[in-house]
């Protein structure tokens, strides 16, 4: 495994964990809703791509979109019959409302589908390695590289220049002002809220083959999801980007060169960046 | 403890009189010791419910007295429970009352150390840092496997007689009444340290930080030595855990144990001491109750109570809960039941 090698895997991680996380940073940027449950979404959307394809014998890449919108399909109703009655809560409950949620989702899981990891068929076009440039990269890799770099050029288009995107960016930098000036910031924020759950649900999908996919996938990334919220700030999606890169490179980098010590590489960066800059790299107000 | 009450002389006995003993809370010790006595095939869930009733207490020093959130308190519990182990393994310190108070001072110096990282930033950031330290000593106590056995976690453990007097038998019987009389000092303590003026101004950092250091508290210092006095609590609540089991393992490290704790104590309130105890009964009962209906799938009706609770409202639960006592304490002319105002409230 050369310095490259280790890059490429870097950013294909890093890549797919912005795409599965980038929900959350909306979320807690634009409602200060510290939702932990978002794992939970991606699973849904991963083991409904794995139903798809290795039940139904969709194939997979038909079976991706469907996974958004199973996943945003729940985001959205979840938020409207349960999450909406605590965005005015202290964080305390929200952490506990959604400790409730992953724990349910995990035993629920366990019981439909088993505690065994599920692996979803992948094409025979997407195995293996090609060589790009002298240099040989995993095929399925380089797709979710393309894919997730797609969307995040996607996500940042519809930020920049759409009217939603200046709607969504006035929430977030003052809901009190944006409603004043006749924005529906609880509409903006359901639409925003089941695109990123959909946006999570893709990335389980497309991370299954990756990350694992077990009824325990909500808990083990937690920490992920998180670490590249707070670190990346939740002020633009370009701090959870560069924050998600980070630690894709830092985790698969770890892992090679000191991989006695696992992940207690990720877990001493997260906590020195959140001592040296409590409001994240590149956040730029304290949330509030 | 510094005297930076106010001289305001009825606000002095207001303080003295809310720290008196009342008839409800001496009912419920010797209820707690009528268990020794009342079930006498039960003593191993006792004795669990008295070390998590324990560590909870521990949860609630800082969460309900001082408002500082934490998702990592099993941190403490791990390493109480890991120093116990040691100890008692390699013979250092046999005597387990003393092993028990070296635990604690371990894991108080590791709540000490680690206090200076969590009085930075906001709620969000305290959350991130408690549970990344928790996963931190997870992660070395899994890489460490050559002291501390890995994910077999310490074995063979065997325990001394209590003060050379009291060995454990096998029914539990005698870690029950250790820990019940462990969870008492204990409780003494924290209750000395509660109603004295250092826990007063805890409670108005929490009710507000910005005009407690305005009215000249040293929040920081404050809020560390409490962390600190918690980290003590919890690493007893640890070392009891695996004095009595004969057993310490990365459970002790894992997130479901700070969330499970958080739990505990959301179910019996927070800001008041008896939070984390009747909590702690509940919940193991709770525990019982759902492992003997689905014994693989327990943990999802434990999610669902924890829901269920947020969405209700938490201080609405806790006034439905206190409806009868209150009825019953305003029927016998008694104005005032020991319960302490909801969160939030100034007191």
């Amino acid at each position: 495994m050369t310095l490259l090698t280790i890059l490429f895997d870097g950013v294909a991680y890093g890549m797919l964990l912005f795409v599965l996380a980038c929900g959350l940073a909306v979320t807690l940027g634009l409602m200060n809703f510290v939702n932990l449950a978002h794992g939970a979404f991606a699973m849904a959307g991963g083991y409904a791509c794995a139903i798809l394809v290795n039940r139904a014998g969709l194939p997979f890449f038909a079976a991706l979109p469907i996974a958004f919108v199973v996943s945003a399909a729940i985001g959205a109703v979840l938020e409207r019959s349960l999450y909406r009655h605590l965005y005015t809560r202290s964080h305390l409950d929200q952490v506990l409302f959604t400790i409730g949620l992953v724990f349910m989702s995990v035993t629920a899981m366990d019981y439909f589908m088993g505690s065994a990891q599920t692996f979803i068929h992948l094409p025979d076009y997407l195995q293996g390695q090609i060589n790009l440039f002298g240099l040989g990269v995993g095929r399925y890799r380089l797709m979710i590289i393309v894919i997730c770099g797609l969307l995040t050029i996607a996500l940042q288009m519809i930020l920049s220049k759409t009217r939603f995107g200046s709607r969504l960016r006035a929430a977030v930098d003052d809901p009190r002002a944006a409603s004043g000036l006749g924005i529906n910031v609880p509409q903006v924020f359901a639409l925003t809220f089941a695109f990123g759950c959909g946006l999570a649900g893709m990335g389980g999908a497309l991370g299954a083959e990756i990350l694992g996919l077990d009824p325990y996938f909500p808990l083990k990334f937690m920490i992920y999801f998180l670490i590249v919220v707070t670190v990346g700030g939740s002020s633009s999606i370009t701090g959870p980007f560069l924050a998600s890169l980070l630690l894709g490179i830092g985790d698969v980098a770890g892992k090679y060169y000191v991989p006695k010590l696992g992940a207690f590489v990720i877990y001493t960066m997260m906590i020195v960046i959140l001592i040296w800059r409590p409001n994240g790299l590149f956040g730029r107000t304290a949330a509030r | 403890m510094t005297t930076n009450s106010t001289t305001h002389p009825e606000v002095g006995q207001f303080a003295m009189a809310r720290a008196q003993w009342r008839w409800p809370e001496v009912v419920f010790w010797l209820a707690a010791a009528g268990c020794i006595l009342l079930f006498p095939n039960r003593y191993l869930i006792l004795t669990e419910i008295a070390w998590l009733a324990l560590f909870a207490l521990s949860l609630d020093l800082i969460l309900g007295y001082a408002g500082i959130v934490s998702l990592g308190h099993a941190a403490f519990f791990g390493f109480g429970g890991y120093a116990a182990g040691l100890l008692a393994l390699h013979g250092i310190v046999t005597e387990p009352v003393i092993a028990l108070v070296v635990a604690g001072l371990a894991a108080m110096a590791l709540g000490f150390v680690t206090s200076f990282l969590v009085m930075r930033g906001s709620d969000l950031t305290r959350l991130m840092v408690t549970l990344g330290i928790a996963l931190l000593l997870r992660e070395l106590a899994n890489r460490f496997s050559n002291i501390t056995g890995g994910s077999d976690g310490l074995q063979g453990i065997e325990m001394a007689p209590i003060l050379g007097q009291f060995s454990f038998d096998i029914f539990g019987k005698v870690g029950f009444i250790y820990c019940l009389c462990v969870l008492f000092v204990l409780f003494l303590l924290a209750r000395r340290i509660v109603h004295s003026p250092f826990g007063l101004s805890l409670r108005a950092i929490r009710n507000n930080p910005l005009r407690a250091s305005a009215i000249g508290i040293p929040v920081n210092r404050r809020l560390i030595a409490i962390y600190t006095i918690a980290a003590f609590y919890a690493g007893v609540a640890g070392a009891l855990s695996t004095q009595t089991t004969a057993l310490a393992s990365l459970d002790g490290f894992a997130f479901d144990r700070s969330a499970d704790l958080m739990l505990v104590l959301i179910i019996g309130g927070t800001g008041y001491l008896y939070g984390g105890l009747i909590g702690a009964v509940i919940f193991k009962l709770l525990q019982e109750l759902f492992s003997t209906l689905t014994p693989q799938y327990w943990q999802f009706w434990i999610g669902a109570v924890l829901v269920v609770i947020v969405l209700i409202g938490r201080d609405r639960m806790h006034r439905w809960a206190l409806f009868l006592p209150r009825l019953i304490a305003s029927k016998f002319g008694r104005a005032k039941t020991p319960v302490v105002a909801p969160e939030g409230e100034a007191p």
